[in-house]
């Protein structure tokens, strides 16, 4: 019976020329340039980091000030991964995390490594693990994980209100 | 049925390719209607955007476009992947069941950050047609050649119609396809997808258009001379091309008959006209008469293709002849799919 199915296979393509619109650029060049710019919004005076296009969505105008963040930051909530999966890179179990970097208001993800998932918890300071400059390009990427830098944890206060 | 009408319209500015993100597009457009109505961001009590993941090529492309409208404290939204002028019938909906009285509803697209004419090609039947990867004009051009054959369409009409369109987009400062030419200086063009010459095919813009439409107990608040919709029908014909007789289009005439165009004499009609050929199909299937009725004064979207934003400018542009008072009676109209396939008609009155 199964000899009698026709399949087809019809693969589809389409380039397309992607650009990121002004709003991000200044963060993608910070990015290549080792610094990690976000940027203010006019209205409700939120630092957004990343950008988001250029728009706060909370008050849906246009970002505006450029202000640099971090590069430390605390960690508000985290999730440890013990499952493998297909195309999985990193040795499990390790910890991915919402990030608050200093400066911001809006939390970012990154991975957690250079200690056990066990220790890694709500508060903990960490500092970003760059790749080599010579492979810096204006990506996050630039990033290879954060680390704990070894101060006292934030008091909850601190990040309450970025949960 | 409630009483509603459009009150205002606003289009971006069209250009050819735009750096801006499609979401740094929308922002300041959103902007300008809410001033044009008078009206604050807690006025509007539904939001209703169209465009396509396609042409972007990002997949939820449009959940990204919320962030444009301010959405806190939560707003009630909905998103349609088609041209914005169905979401426009579906805030129109909307308004009839009661849940919503005052609607923003925009469409956007950025046909410069991909091939349009391969893009389009995705819309068609994904077995048969689709993998041979036919090219959207080439499409309409079986479709012109169909209703020339037919005796429906000549290419004289068809030059007419472009060299008509063209004047009318020397008093629209935002098109982008420029400079009259008669019909004859038209005709010695070469053709680039026989019977198809360059200038049948559409200006490609990267554009956003914007409409607020709202019931009877606000409208004159927004407008002077609201646009008030008495009629509004969307069809749709077969995917399969092979089904169609391309030289008209059923769909339209449907529509067109639901909407309750030909009860009085048309004003204007803005036609969702993107190549030449359609505006000779669509005026015949929908039963308008083009010596009487004003055709596309803006242009229309031959001179300027925002795709996903050109058949709600129709609705903007009709509507716009009724505020000037330039028209008491309108027709709107949008188009989707290949070869006129879908099809969404609207009259609008000013009395």
């Amino acid at each position: 019976m199964a000899d009698d199915i026709l399949r087809i296979r019809t693969p589809i393509g389409i380039d397309y020329t992607w650009s990121s619109g002004p709003g991000s650029v200044v963060y993608m060049r910070g990015l290549e340039n080792g610094k990690l710019i976000g940027r203010r919004c006019p209205d409700c005076e939120l630092v957004y980091f990343p950008p988001r296009n250029g728009i706060c969505p909370r008050c849906g105008v246009l970002l505006a000030a450029e202000v640099e963040v971090g590069p430390r930051g605390t960690i508000t909530t985290f999730c440890v991964v013990n499952v493998p999966f297909l195309g999985q890179t990193i040795k499990i179990p390790y910890v991915a995390a919402t990030i608050l970097l200093d400066g911001a208001d809006i939390g970012m993800q990154h991975l957690i490594q250079e200690c056990e998932a066990a220790d890694v918890r709500m508060g903990m300071r960490v500092e970003p693990v760059w790749k080599d400059k010579s492979e810096w390009t204006p990506s996050l990427e630039n990033i290879l994980y954060y680390k704990p830098t070894g101060e006292p944890d934030a008091d909850f206060d601190v990040y309450a209100r970025h949960l | 049925m409630r009483d509603v009408a459009i009150v205002a319209y606003i289009e971006g500015q069209n250009t050819s390719a735009t750096t801006l993100s499609p979401v740094e597009m929308i922002v300041p457009v959103v902007h300008e209607i809410l001033n044009r109505a008078n009206v604050q961001r807690s006025d509007i009590d539904f939001w209703c955007h169209g465009s396509c993941d396609y042409m972007t090529g990002q997949p939820f492309s449009f959940v990204s476009a919320v962030d444009a409208l301010g959405a806190w404290p939560p707003i009630m939204e909905s998103h349609v992947e088609m041209d914005g002028a169905w979401a426009l019938y579906e805030a129109w909906v909307k308004i009839q069941t009661g849940e919503a009285n005052t609607a923003l509803v925009f469409g956007n697209g950025k046909s410069s950050a991909g091939d349009m004419n391969r893009a389009l090609t995705l819309q068609l039947d994904p077995y048969v047609v689709a993998p041979l990867w036919p090219g959207f004009r080439s499409l309409e051009a079986m479709g012109a050649r169909a209703a020339i054959d037919a005796g429906t369409v000549t290419e004289r009409q068809m030059a007419d119609v472009v060299s008509r369109s063209l004047r009318d987009a020397a008093d629209n400062p935002n098109v982008l396809a420029y400079g009259y030419r008669d019909a004859d200086e038209l005709l010695d063009e070469p053709m680039t997808a026989n019977p198809l010459r360059a200038h049948d095919c559409p200006a490609m813009a990267d554009g956003v258009a914007a409409i607020i439409m709202t019931t009877a107990d606000r409208a004159l608040e927004m407008c002077d001379r609201p646009a008030w919709i008495r009629g509004i029908d969307h069809r749709i014909d077969f995917q399969n091309l092979g089904l169609r007789d391309l030289s008209r289009s059923n769909s339209a005439a449907l529509a067109s008959f639901h909407a309750g165009v030909t009860k009085d004499k048309v004003d204007v009609a803005e036609l969702h006209a993107t190549y030449s050929h359609h505006e000779i199909i669509l005026a015949q299937s929908m039963g308008i008469d083009r010596s009487t009725t004003r055709m596309m004064p803006s242009g229309g979207a031959l001179v300027a293709n925002p795709l996903m934003a050109a058949g709600l400018a129709r609705f903007g542009q009709a509507a716009r002849q009724i505020f000037k008072g330039d028209a008491d009676r309108a027709v709107a109209h949008a188009a989707q799919g290949a070869c006129l396939q879908q099809n969404i008609v609207a009259v609008l009155e000013g009395n």
